[in-house]
């Protein structure tokens, strides 16, 4: 016999679980436990030496969150994950396992207004400095690097305004200056794009979104390539004043990082996924690539719909081709560009485009009007009045945004209902005072 | 035996892998192997050969240490050579750089060890080569620690991908 290679979509079902040898549970167990009776003492102790794999207490590690975390990281293709409390948390623990004081991180300026804040203010407390650049400029991601620089930070698919990362060519810049690319992926789900394949050392995810898919649960995770060199990054391979002097690159080799920000960072800082939340995540998980089907076929044909409205200005969905990284889109998402973008509605003479775009989401039945994305049910929301809120105006103009621009996040619902919903409020938008 | 692929974190090429990290053969080598001679154990107890061998202690592998500048590692006594071992070896582990392997798979074939398993990165085809046609198992470029947790299910709850499908009750 032949070992077999599965194909993506059974190991989106099969991944990360065997059924245990107790009962045989077919459906993922939900490990509601903190901690995990030790056998003998000698096991304790080599539990904490990390001498053993195994489960010592729920803020490390789960039994439950490990399925979604090795689910992950095969759909990913990459070694391993560690999965967390949200995806805020995933960028947190990242940056904190890689990054000191003094050290330097270049980062797209097309990301999610979280992310912004986080890098621009809570980082700098931290004596850790971020430089934001043009995504699409990759002279510009060059010029930024510095010797302090020790990562480049980038989404798949920026959010609001769609930029698509060149991640070949980021994987390759990184690669020169022997750092690491870290994308977020969260737009592009592993059906849409697996940025690893294009030299990504990790990716990032807000699980919550399409991955969960149900808008149930709030959860994020870190996938390691486990191809990046560690030998010389400080964090990683110095020993550790915080595990009695362990080296984590010298002791894991490829999974070191991964050892180092579960171990040490998760264990600080405390932010570990819930395991019914980790249930829920890979109950939705498991029918990825069926929802990320019919999400980019809705997208697209909701884009279109827009683009030829009249009284639409402006749509900002790669999976158009007048869109500037169409060509881009094509090559690292050849499926589909995801299905959360950006347009904007048409000025109308003397009204504030923020009072348009408020008259808009008020007529709207079928589209929530919320705040987050990847959800089954098409969502809507205004990025400068809420997401994006805590940035100045040069911030948000950096990043593309415009006061009168309306985000979507288009669902599984009848495509024919939702083109019918965004073409009755874009009238009543404009015929009503 | 699981049937999937193992195919991730490796410098070899598809043919090589093929050869020396057959998912068959280190399952089996795993199941029925009693003593493993580790060459190159180390006494600090961070370095990498000190954490496997104590894993393998603890999944209850009898390890017999080989390093010539120690006495005794992990309770067991420390012999300078594969020859000097007094119990018939099942595996030999080697820890050292691939410059010494030729030397290291002489004395595991002079010993008449069943397998040889070279760690990660530590990739010699020639010496493999030959090990392999003198009747050993070989597997080469993996860490057998590793190896290990895959297939007893415990690397999985590290959060790492043992590439492991199968929809069978595990034992």
């Amino acid at each position: 016999m032949t070992p077999r290679e599965f194909g993506f979509e059974t190991r989106m079902l099969h991944a990360g679980q065997i059924p245990d040898p107790h009962v045989g549970a077919r459906a993922v167990p939900v490990y509601q436990t903190t901690s995990y009776v030790f056998r003998t003492a000698e096991e304790a102790a080599r539990l904490f030496e990390l001498k053993q794999y195994g489960n010592i207490y729920s803020r490390i590690s789960n039994p439950t969150v490990a399925v979604l975390e090795e689910r992950l990281a095969s759909l990913e293709g990459g070694t391993g994950a560690v999965a967390v409390a949200s995806g805020m948390a995933a960028e947190f623990a990242t940056v904190m396992t890689l990054l000191s004081p003094g050290d330097h991180l270049v980062a797209a300026q097309q990301l999610y207004g979280g992310t912004l804040t986080l890098f621009a203010h809570t980082l700098k407390k931290l004596g850790i400095e971020v430089a934001f650049v043009d995504a699409a400029d990759l002279g510009a991601w060059e010029a930024a690097i510095r010797p302090q620089t020790r990562a480049l930070f980038v989404e798949t698919v920026g959010n609001p305004v769609g930029t698509i990362a060149d991640l070949e060519s980021l994987a390759g810049l990184a690669r020169s200056h022997r750092i690491p690319l870290l994308v977020d992926s969260t737009f592009a789900t592993p059906y849409l794009c697996r940025p690893i394949e294009w030299g990504a050392t990790l990716v990032l995810h807000s699980v919550t979104k399409f991955i969960g898919g149900h808008g149930t649960s709030i959860g994020g995770a870190v996938v390691d390539a486990g191809t990046f060199d560690w030998r010389r990054y400080p964090t990683i391979a110095d020993p550790s004043p915080s595990y009695h002097g362990l080296r984590f690159f010298d002791t894991f080799g490829h999974y070191g990082f991964l050892m180092k920000l579960r171990a040490e960072t998760v264990r600080d800082t405390g932010a570990c996924l819930a395991p019914a939340n980790a249930f829920q995540l890979l109950q939705g998980l498991e029918t990825l690539s069926l929802r990320m089907d019919r999400h980019v076929a809705n997208a697209q044909a909701v884009a279109e719909f827009l683009d030829g409205h009249p009284a639409v200005q402006r749509v900002h969905y790669a999976g158009l081709t007048h869109h500037p990284q169409h060509e881009l889109a094509r090559k690292y998402l050849p499926k589909g560009p995801g299905a959360v973008f950006s347009f904007e509605l048409a000025s109308r003479p003397g009204e504030d485009a923020r009072l348009t775009g408020r008259r808009f989401l008020q007529s709207l039945h079928l589209f929530s009007h919320l705040a987050n994305v990847g959800d089954a049910k098409s969502l809507v929301i205004h990025p400068a009045s809420t997401t994006h809120q805590q940035l100045s105006d040069a911030e948000l103009a950096a990043g593309g945004i415009t006061p009168g621009m309306i985000r979507l996040s288009v669902g599984l619902e009848t495509v024919e209902d939702l083109i019918w919903d965004l073409d009755q409020a874009l009238a009543t938008g404009h015929s009503s005072p | 035996m699981i049937a999937c692929s193992i195919q991730l974190n490796s410098v070899l090429s598809p043919e090589d892998r093929a050869r020396y990290q057959n998912t068959f053969v280190i399952q089996e080598l795993l199941q029925s192997a009693k003593t493993i001679a580790i060459v190159g154990l180390s006494t600090e107890k961070t370095k990498a050969s000190n954490m496997v061998a104590a894993y393998l202690q603890g999944e209850g592998y009898r390890i017999v240490p080989v390093n010539p500048k120690a006495e005794s590692i992990l309770g067991e006594t420390c012999y300078p050579r594969l020859e000097d071992i007094p119990v018939p070896v099942d595996i030999v582990d080697v820890f050292r750089p691939a410059a010494e392997v030729p030397g290291i798979v002489d004395s595991a074939i002079r010993i008449r060890a069943r397998a040889l398993w070279l760690q990660l990165r530590i990739v010699d085809r020639e010496s493999a080569a030959r090990a392999q046609a003198a009747g050993l198992a070989v597997v080469m470029d993996t860490c057998i620690k590793m190896e290990h947790g895959r297939f007893s299910g415990a690397l999985h709850w590290a959060g790492m991908n043992t590439e492991i499908i199968s929809a069978r009750r595990r034992r």
